[in-house]
């Protein structure tokens, strides 16, 4: 008989403490080791975002299979479920950066006595005021249908009545059109307009793709770790055959969105639109290139075959590069307006803090993976999900 | 001249229970027709994963170097024309051309492989085993060698539940 409850040894939660204490230690080295403030509230911004976002792909990956009623989801669900768990915790962190000081010293809109032309005619939307009532709608609807999806789930698994399953699908579809707005929304309140005088209409869609691509790069991850320490049995190739091409397919999806919003702006050249690109080319041009390596030529070449995604030993590595690669996508949106191109680097407080925030992530994760069983038996489309064969 | 034997089912459970004790007598089947795709088929038939991804990867590849090394040459040799002050050798905007050159190539190569490999195509005759093959029949076909007994083979097939086992010849 397979183990449904997860138990977290010591052992791991101290490496995961360990690691939030490396954060906690470059942070202080940050603030006091004379990197400028601007670079490490930036970073902070960065590595909040990037993990806000996993854990709100994680909700995404459950409420989406369940309104589309695929049963083969139903086996990892668990996985998406826990990862949800850290919305709260980045949404806390989140409020919390701007309240104390993270706004004015990374965003030059909130400057408001030194605004040019143009940022005057952005006044009624970027002002402070509007900006922190759109933060508390999206991470309060966030966390409200993340609560409340994960309680239905619980409830479905305890007392197996299907109203709970219908009540989690007026939830899913609930939160897929909130969602479908809001990540687009606060893309452009928490990351474009740092560059306030330039905007891209994709850039939503963007952010999003490259959310999708981490996001379900990390779910892998999880998945792999937890099989590692005996668990998740019931998961097998046939459901990491499915999340491999989530994986490859997004990445695709991402390099296309990127790929169309760097062909428009560079055919078009429009000063005020090729200005995003001259910095990044500028400053940042290794990062430029490697950036499109690895998360589009790397996954796209190695996870290609069926047989790739099938076998963790192609898909673990892949999905650690692409996990790296799409921290360096948010570097690339974030730094150089944040920071500017001279005064950014790569050093202790880029690692530090990222190593610390996924000893967060992965300490809220596996917490909230204790907390259930690990199978949803008695989620009615539990059997089929066992069942289930991919063919390509 | 080759003979073979058909055979058929009407429910494709008996069919995959019947392959299964066939198999287990030692007689090879060689195909099944059926009026639609039976999970666990493949497996049951032992074949092998197709090799269409292959040729779509090989064609597309080609499509791809094509599509791109033409407007390489027309813009830098053939007829270089300057578009905005943009280099000859514009490599973003030859992308969308190279990509759907490359998809292109890919499904043309696909469709005739698998046209080509399965005599398949305009004007290629059609065979029929069994008129209910396209209704509700699920009908299996046995090679056999010319001086194979077909006796133990017609057995078998009995056995296993199979229907309208019938002797046929091709010329």
């Amino acid at each position: 008989m397979e183990n449904l409850t997860f138990t977290l040894k010591k052992k791991t939660v101290t490496i995961f403490l360990i690691m939030i204490a490396v954060g906690v230690l470059s942070l202080a080295f940050g603030f006091f080791g004379g990197i400028e403030g601007k670079r490490v509230a930036a970073n902070l911004l960065l590595n909040i975002y990037y993990f806000l976002s996993m854990g709100l792909i994680g909700l995404f990956f459950v409420t989406v299979h369940t309104i589309a009623e695929s049963g083969w989801q139903t086996s990892v669900q668990r996985v998406g479920e826990a990862m949800s768990m850290f919305i709260p915790v980045g949404g806390i962190l989140l409020v919390l950066f701007f309240v104390l000081g993270g706004l004015h010293s990374i965003y030059p809109w909130t400057h408001s006595d030194h605004l040019d032309a143009i940022l005057l005619k952005k006044v009624a939307y970027l002002n402070e005021p509007f900006f922190y009532i759109r933060l508390v709608v999206f991470l309060g609807v966030w966390v409200l249908l993340a609560y409340y999806v994960r309680k239905t789930s619980l409830a479905l698994d305890v007392k197996g009545d299907l109203k709970y399953f219908s009540k989690m699908r007026t939830l899913s579809a609930i939160f897929i059109v909130t969602y479908a707005i809001t990540s687009v929304v606060s893309s452009w309140d928490w990351l474009m307009s740092l560059d306030p005088h330039w905007f891209s209409t994709l850039y939503g869609w963007y952010v999003f793709s490259s959310m999708l691509a981490s996001g379900f790069a990390m779910l892998i991850l999880i998945l792999y770790l937890l099989k590692r320490m005996g668990y998740m049995q019931h998961v097998n190739d046939e459901h990491m055959h499915d999340l491999g091409k989530y994986l490859f397919g997004f990445s695709i999806f991402w390099a296309y969105l990127w790929f169309s919003q760097y062909m428009l702006i560079w055919y078009a050249n429009i000063p005020e639109e090729t200005v995003y690109f001259y910095v990044r080319h500028k400053y940042f041009s290794d990062v430029f290139y490697i950036n499109l390596i690895l998360n589009f030529v790397v996954p796209f070449l190695l996870l290609m075959t069926r047989k790739s995604k099938r076998i963790f030993g192609m898909l673990v590595p892949v999905s650690i590069i692409v996990i790296i690669g799409h921290w360096f996508d948010l570097y690339m949106m974030i730094m150089p307006g944040a920071v500017g191109g001279e005064a950014s680097g790569f050093g202790i407080v880029e690692i530090g803090l990222t190593i610390g925030f996924l000893g967060l992530f992965g300490l809220i994760t596996f917490r909230a993976l204790t907390k259930a069983p690990l199978a949803p038996k008695n989620h009615p489309y539990f059997k089929e999900s066992l069942d289930y064969h991919t063919h390509y | 001249m080759n003979k073979y034997i058909t055979a058929y089912y009407n429910d494709e459970e008996d069919l995959l229970k019947g392959l299964k004790q066939i198999k287990s007598k030692g007689v090879e089947v060689a195909d099944v027709l059926s009026p639609f795709p039976v999970h666990g088929l493949d497996k049951a038939l032992g074949m092998k994963r197709s090799r269409l991804t292959r040729v779509a990867f090989t064609g597309g590849a080609i499509g791809a170097m094509i599509g791109f090394g033409f407007q390489a040459w027309v813009f830098t040799q053939a007829y270089p024309l300057n578009f905005g002050g943009k280099p000859f050798l514009a490599v973003p905007s030859f992308i969308p051309v190279t990509f759907e050159m490359a998809v292109l190539f890919a499904a043309f190569s696909m469709v005739f492989a698998f046209l080509i490999h399965n005599k398949l195509g305009p004007g290629a005759a059609a065979v029929i085993h069994d008129e209910r093959i396209t209704d509700d029949r699920f009908l299996l076909v046995v090679k056999v060698a010319d001086d194979e007994n077909t006796h133990t083979i017609e057995e078998v097939l009995n056995e296993a539940g199979a229907h309208g086992i019938t002797l046929k010849k091709k010329n």
